[in-house]
C-alpha cells in the first residue's frame, strides 16, 4: 500500500538530480505516518524535505474507510444513527442529532420545544468536549502536557452527562427521530448544573496557563496560516473558517433546533493561523457554555419528543402489554417502515464545521443515497499549502490545530 | 432574490434545454444541466453581481442502472453565502463515457471530493491535475458505490425480502 503511494505521484518521491539544484540540500522523503503518534489518527503523510523545510507534501487517507455510505444503503434510517457516532467520534452528538434532525426534516415531524433544547444543550457539551480535546492537543503538540491534564477531566464529566442520558460514552446512539429517548434525570440536570459552575474555573486556568505563554505564542503565531478567500476557496467551515475571519456558522446563519432562541457571539480570527484557531476554538467554549445557560434557565416544560408511531419506539412497558406498541416495536427494530420519497440536505454545525448530511429516498426502506458532508475530509486538502515551506515541527501542530479526525475524514 | 428569481435568470441565459428539471425540494432549488454547460454554468454563477455562489459546499455521484444513458449522476452543492441561498446542480451522463469537466480551477475543494466521485462511481473528471483513488486502496479494479455491488453476500438466504413479505 504505502510503495504504491510513494511512486504514484509525480510530485513526490526521489527528486530528479536537475530538481535538486535549486534547493540547499539533496531532497529526502519522510513518511509522517499512516502510524504516526503526531497525526492523532491514521493518516499519511508524505513529505519531500530540504534539511528541514518541507517543499511538497502529499496525504493519502482511508486507512479507515468503512465505507458508511455504501453500508447506509442497505441500513433502514433508524440504523444509520450508528454509523454517525463513528464518523466525529469527539463529537458524536452532534453527528446523531443531525441525522435525526435530518430524517425528521424528510418525514416532516415537529419536535417539542423541550427536545429542541435539551439537543441544543447536548450538543453543546459536545462542541465544548471537541474543542477541549482539540486545544488541549494543541498544547501537549507544543509540548505544554499539565493543561491537557487540566481539562481532560472535565471531558470525562461531560462523558458522564451522556451517560445519564443515553447510557454511552462515546458512540452515544443518543436520540431518536422525533425527541430524546428519556428525560433528563435529577442526575443528568445536578451534573450539568456541576459542570456549569466549576468547568469556567478549569478552562480558565487551561487558558491563563497557555494563552499568553511566550512559548505557545511563538510556537504557533503565523504558523499554518490560510487567508479568508483561500479557506473559503478550500470549503472551509467551523473554526478553521471562521479562525481565518469569515463569520460562517450554521448555528447562526440557518438555525436549527430552536438556536435563534439563544444570543451568542461567533468569535472570527484574523490570519487564520494556528493561534487564531486555538483562540476561536476557546472562545466558543465560552459561548457554547452561555448557550447551555440560557437553555437550562429556560428549559420548557412538556413532552420530550414528538408523537411520531411509525418511527419513535414505544415504552418498553408498553411493548409487553399493548398489541399497537409491540407491533410498532418490531416495525421500527426490523425496519419494515417506508421512508417518504424525497430528497433532502439538512447541515448543523458539527465540531470541525458545516456537517451535511443528502439523503436521497426512493420511498424504500433504506436510503437511496446518503452523502456525508465531512468538514474534515473537505479542508484536510490544503493542508499541502498550508505547510509549504514550514518545518517539520511547524506541520505537526498545524495539522493538530486543524482537528483533523480520522473517523470523519473516511468515513 | 428567491428560488424563482435564480430559476428564470439561468433559463434566460443558458435556455431551457440546458436549464431543466427545476424543483424545489425543502425549500432548496434543484437544477439538472448537461455536461457541456456545468463549467460555463457554474462560472456564471460564481462571478454574477448578485447571486454570487462563490462556496461549494459538496459534490458527490450517483448511480440509477435504470436510466439508460443517464445512470451516473453528479451533484454539485452551492452556497452563496452572502444571500445564504442553497442551490443544488445535477448531470447525468452515460455509464460507457462517464467524462464530466472538473471545476477544480474554480473551487480548489473540488480536488478531493472528485477524486471520492471518481472512486466510488468511476466517473472521469477530464482535466484534474491527480484523478486517483483516495479512499479505497489503489489496486482496486471497480467502483464499488454503483449500485451492481450488493453490499452483502449475495448468498445469503435469511435476509431474503419475500420472507418478509416485501
Amino acid at each position: 500500500m504505502s510503495d504504491v503511494a510513494l511512486v504514484s505521484s509525480p510530485n513526490v518521491g526521489i527528486a530528479k538530480p536537475e530538481e535538486s539544484k535549486k534547493y540547499v540540500n539533496e531532497l529526502t522523503t519522510l513518511n509522517l505516518g499512516p502510524t504516526h503518534p503526531a497525526t492523532h489518527g491514521i493518516f499519511q503523510n508524505i513529505l519531500t524535505m530540504d534539511g528541514e523545510t518541507i517543499i511538497d507534501s502529499e496525504q493519502t487517507v482511508g486507512y479507515i474507510h468503512r465505507a458508511f455510505e455504501k453500508i447506509a444503503e442497505r441500513r433502514p434510517l433508524y440504523q444509520i444513527t450508528t454509523l454517525t457516532d463513528r464518523m466525529n467520534y469527539c463529537s458524536s452528538p452532534i453527528n446523531n442529532m443531525g441525522w435525526h434532525m435530518t430524517v425528521e426534516k424528510l418525514l416532516g415531524i415537529e419536535v417539542p420545544k423541550r427536545a429542541q433544547y435539551m439537543r441544543v444543550i447536548m450538543m453543546e457539551l459536545a462542541r465544548i468536549a471537541d474543542h477541549i480535546i482539540c486545544n488541549s492537543i494543541l498544547a501537549v503538540d507544543t509540548g505544554a502536557m499539565t493543561g491537557f491534564l487540566y481539562v481532560m477531566q472535565w471531558r470525562e464529566n461531560i462523558y458522564e452527562i451522556y451517560e445519564e442520558l443515553c447510557g454511552a460514552r462515546l458512540t452515544t446512539n443518543m436520540g431518536r427521530f422525533g425527541g430524546m429517548e428519556r428525560d433528563f434525570s435529577a442526575e443528568a440536570i445536578r451534573k450539568i448544573k456541576h459542570f456549569l459552575s466549576e468547568f469556567p474555573k478549569a478552562l480558565r486556568e487551561f487558558e491563563s496557563m497557555v494563552k499568553r505563554n511566550r512559548i505557545f505564542m511563538d510556537r504557533t503565531i503565523g504558523v499554518g496560516g490560510i487567508s479568508g478567500e483561500r479557506a473559503l476557496n478550500y470549503g472551509f467551515t467551523g473554526p478553521n473558517l471562521r479562525a481565518a475571519g469569515i463569520d460562517y456558522d450554521v448555528r447562526a446563519m440557518n438555525p436549527y433546533s430552536s438556536y435563534e432562541d439563544f444570543e451568542f457571539d461567533v468569535p472570527v480570527g484574523t490570519t487564520g493561523d494556528t493561534y487564531d484557531r486555538f483562540l476561536v476554538r476557546g472562545e466558543e467554549m465560552w459561548q457554547s457554555l452561555r448557550i447551555i445557560q440560557q437553555a437550562m434557565d429556560n428549559l420548557p416544560e412538556g413532552p420530550y419528543h414528538a408523537d411520531a408511531p411509525h418511527y419513535y419506539l414505544p415504552p418498553k412497558q408498553e411493548v409487553y402489554r399493548n398489541m399497537e406498541a409491540l407491533i410498532y416495536h418490531f416495525k421500527i427494530v426490523m425496519g419494515e417502515i417506508d421512508a417518504p420519497v424525497g430528497e433532502v440536505y439538512h447541515s448543523v454545525e458539527g465540531g470541525n464545521g458545516e456537517l451535511g448530511f443528502y439523503l436521497v429516498s426512493d420511498g424504500g426502506r433504506t436510503p437511496y443515497r446518503l452523502k456525508f458532508r465531512r468538514p474534515c475530509y473537505i479542508y484536510y486538502q490544503a493542508f499541502p499549502e498550508m505547510i509549504k515551506g514550514s518545518t517539520l515541527s511547524d506541520a505537526i501542530i498545524t495539522m493538530s490545530s486543524m482537528n483533523v479526525i480520522a473517523g470523519e475524514l473516511d468515513t | 432574490m428567491t428560488n424563482e428569481q435564480i430559476a428564470q435568470d439561468l433559463v434566460s441565459k443558458f435556455g431551457e434545454d440546458k436549464i431543466y428539471g427545476i424543483v424545489e425540494n425543502y425549500g432548496l432549488l434543484n437544477v439538472t444541466t448537461s455536461v457541456d454547460t456545468i463549467v460555463p454554468l457554474l462560472h456564471y454563477l460564481y462571478q454574477h453581481p448578485t447571486f454570487k455562489f462563490q462556496f461549494l459546499t459538496d459534490l458527490g455521484g450517483i448511480h440509477f442502472p435504470d436510466a439508460v444513458g443517464q445512470e451516473l449522476g453528479v451533484i454539485y452543492h452551492l452556497h452563496s453565502l452572502e444571500n445564504n441561498v442553497r442551490l443544488i446542480i445535477k448531470l447525468y451522463v452515460p455509464i460507457e463515457s462517464p467524462v464530466v469537466p472538473t471545476i477544480t480551477k474554480l473551487y480548489a475543494a473540488a480536488d478531493w471530493m472528485e477524486r471520492e466521485a471518481f472512486d466510488f462511481y468511476g466517473i472521469l473528471f477530464e482535466g484534474h491535475p491527480n484523478l486517483k483513488r483516495i479512499l479505497n486502496t489503489d489496486d482496486m479494479d471497480y467502483h464499488p458505490m454503483r449500485k451492481e455491488y450488493p453490499m452483502e453476500d449475495a448468498t445469503r438466504q435469511d435476509k431474503i425480502d419475500a420472507l418478509f413479505g416485501r
